[in-house]
């Protein structure tokens, strides 16, 4: 899925990351790269801090320790609200897909629309109805509110939001969580499609083995405050005991039949 | 792919050529089509009629960059060809746009449309209709809320299986009526100071300064003192019962609860009623004595009233009655604060907008509460002769 892009281009490159919690410390010393249009999935146990890497990336949460820099823009440290050009080149799907809750579906992906181009209010009214039919949501949805959807589609709402200006970086916090099997295969295919079509780079933190094995290009892992980062079929091999768990488990082994 | 940040729409970065051969009508897309470009983008392509032509061909294969909206102004133009009769003859773009095209174009794309929003007199009648009834079910509710509390709270009282929630209900009393303590003085204090300045400029010219000291005794204790009290408490802890149990509602936690077989009434709402009940006398009577205190205070420095006269005249105007009247009354406000409080918080629908309406209409409801109340009081002890 990858190959489309030069190898040494790197989008994301985290050094020397550590993030501590009233002196818990959660990443130590982490270091990982993310190339260019490709799809890494991050995965590793409940607390390694997963969530606390992306927001690290994502300029949310500031690390202790360590440099992340992003487009060659360093984000470790900066408020979130100061990295305006990079804004505009990634979009962000939280784990809850945090719509606004105020607002009906279209004019949730219409916010970024409507802050950084000039758009006639007719195009935003068809970009958004573009962005909802991308994501597989029916056109009545656009005029709902958020507490109307259920679970599975204010995910796609979401990464529609996420979507609305075309960024060349996606950031997904377990975006299949909360699906049913034949939806999360859809937001799958949805993820893998749309990165193909747009180049798309996308990061995600994800438990979800299956979705690991249909797009991921590379797996990073955290294990032990530290990352380990391979392919599924260099990671069922690995000697550490909880990744070994995770991908010879039973739900493992069964969405990976085949793979190894 | 796009590797900087967006650019504001200009010609030289991506532009349409419109070239016209007979019957054909070729549109050649240029450059990057992406977003920041698509609102210039669009209106170009909106001023393309097909004039006569019965073929058409889109070639994009001179774009440098093409994202989703960009492709759909493509495909848009396509379609609305395609509508006016047009046949088209060829589509093309670079080999690895194509995967995006064809799931743009699997879809069934059409645009949004926006619901006109109401107007017009019968709108007005019928907003005043929904308004009226939801005030009816909104005291028809309450009262309902009223009676699910009261019984529970005998239930939970008399049941010996269960431990009140002693520490949740002293926490209330720390919350709502200790670290009140501040403002409430404070607000108090300024009260007797004007209340006694007002007061004295009235009275002096009738030679009666001294009966400053009788006005500031009845009115603070009798009324004011109570009435402020409850109104700062109202807005200060009747908001954060409501925004509190609101957002345990959104966040599903009250539902939790109930599926325990946990009592709501007696974790959520007997705590802070019970709380504050306890609380609000206290605070009351903290409020009258630091609202003497500022009359005195005024007294002494405007009308020269000095504190032992000032006490004398204060001991000559009121009785305990009249500070038994205002404190009497302090319960039933907080009752009435903490129960609206509590209602309100568990009206909260699952979503934020809800927290904020709802908080307002507490603090709202809670304050028009007190003040018919308290004028229902003023007549009750006017017939009962107090």
């Amino acid at each position: 899925m990858s190959g489309n892009s030069n190898s040494n281009d790197v989008v994301i490159r985290v050094h020397g990351l550590v993030n501590a919690f009233n002196g818990k410390v959660i990443h130590d010393h982490l270091d990982l790269d993310v190339m260019r249009g490709e799809v890494l999935g991050v995965v590793g146990g409940s607390g390694t801090g997963k969530s606390v890497l992306l927001r690290s990336i994502i300029g949310l949460n500031h690390p202790v320790e360590g440099s992340i820099e992003v487009f060659g823009t360093e984000t470790a440290g900066i408020e979130a609200s100061e990295l305006k050009g990079l804004q505009l080149r990634w979009g962000v799907l939280f784990q809850g897909g945090a719509l606004f809750s105020s607002q009906t579906v279209a004019e949730n992906i219409q916010v970024p629309l409507r802050r950084y181009t000039h758009m006639s209010q007719e195009l935003m009214d068809e970009i958004a109805a573009m962005k909802l039919s991308l994501v597989g949501l029916p056109p009545d949805a656009a005029q709902k509110y958020p507490s109307e959807l259920s679970g599975g589609m204010i995910k796609r709402a979401g990464l529609a939001r996420a979507l609305a200006l075309d960024p060349e970086l996606l950031f997904l916090d377990e975006p299949t969580s909360g699906l049913d099997p034949i939806s999360a295969n859809q937001f799958d295919e949805l993820v893998g499609s749309l990165q193909q079509s747009l180049g798309l780079t996308v990061f995600m933190v994800t438990h979800d083995i299956d979705s690991l094995r249909a797009i991921t290009d590379r797996i990073a892992v955290l294990v032990k405050k530290k990352i380990k980062v391979g392919t599924i079929q260099t990671l069922v091999h690995d000697s550490d005991p909880w990744i070994h768990e995770y991908f010879s488990g039973s739900r493992g082994r069964a969405a990976l039949a085949g793979v190894a | 792919m796009r590797n900087r940040p967006l650019a504001a729409p200009d010609e030289s970065l991506a532009d349409l050529r419109v070239e016209r051969r007979q019957n054909l009508l070729r549109l050649v897309p240029i450059g990057e089509w992406n977003v920041g470009q698509s609102p210039r983008l669009d209106s170009l392509l909106q001023a393309v009629r097909p004039e006569g032509a019965h073929e058409a061909e889109i070639d994009g294969s001179n774009l440098t960059e093409l994202d989703s909206a960009g492709a759909w102004l493509l495909l848009r133009s396509k379609h609305e060809l395609e509508s006016a009769g047009v046949r088209i003859r060829g589509f093309v773009l670079p080999d690895r746009y194509a995967p995006l095209v064809r799931t743009m174009e699997a879809e069934h794309l059409a645009p949004v449309k926006h619901a006109v929003p109401p107007h017009g007199f019968v709108y007005f009648v019928e907003r005043i209709g929904r308004g009226t009834s939801h005030a009816l079910s909104q005291g028809y509710g309450m009262l309902g809320f009223l009676g699910r509390v009261t019984v529970e709270a005998i239930e939970a009282i008399l049941s010996p299986r269960r431990e009140l929630p002693v520490p949740a209900f002293v926490r209330q009393i720390e919350e709502t009526g200790l670290t009140a303590l501040p403002i409430v003085g404070l607000l108090a204090f300024l009260i007797g100071v004007v209340l006694a300045y007002q007061g004295a400029d009235q009275l002096r010219r009738f030679g009666a300064e001294i009966f400053t000291v009788d006005l500031l005794g009845v009115g603070f204790l009798r009324e004011l003192g109570g009435l402020v009290t409850a109104i700062i408490v109202a807005g200060r802890s009747g908001s954060a019962f409501t925004a509190h149990i609101g957002t345990m509602r959104v966040n599903e936690e009250v539902d939790a609860m109930e599926t325990m077989g946990l009592n709501i009434a007696e974790i959520l709402v007997l705590p802070r009623v019970l709380g504050l009940m306890i609380a609000l006398p206290l605070l009351t009577f903290y409020a009258d004595v630091v609202g003497l205190i500022g009359g005195m205070v005024m007294c002494y420095f405007d009308l020269n009233i000095t504190v032992p006269v000032f006490l004398r005249e204060l001991q000559s105007a009121i009785t305990y009655k009249t500070l038994l009247v205002g404190l009497i009354k302090a319960p039933v406000f907080a009752f009435l604060i903490g129960l609206v409080g509590c209602f309100e918080g568990l009206q909260v629908e699952r979503n934020a907008e809800s927290v904020g309406k709802l908080t307002t209409r507490s603090v709202v409801e809670s304050i028009f509460l007190i003040i018919t109340f308290d004028a229902g009081f003023s007549i009750l002890f006017s017939i009962i002769g107090i």
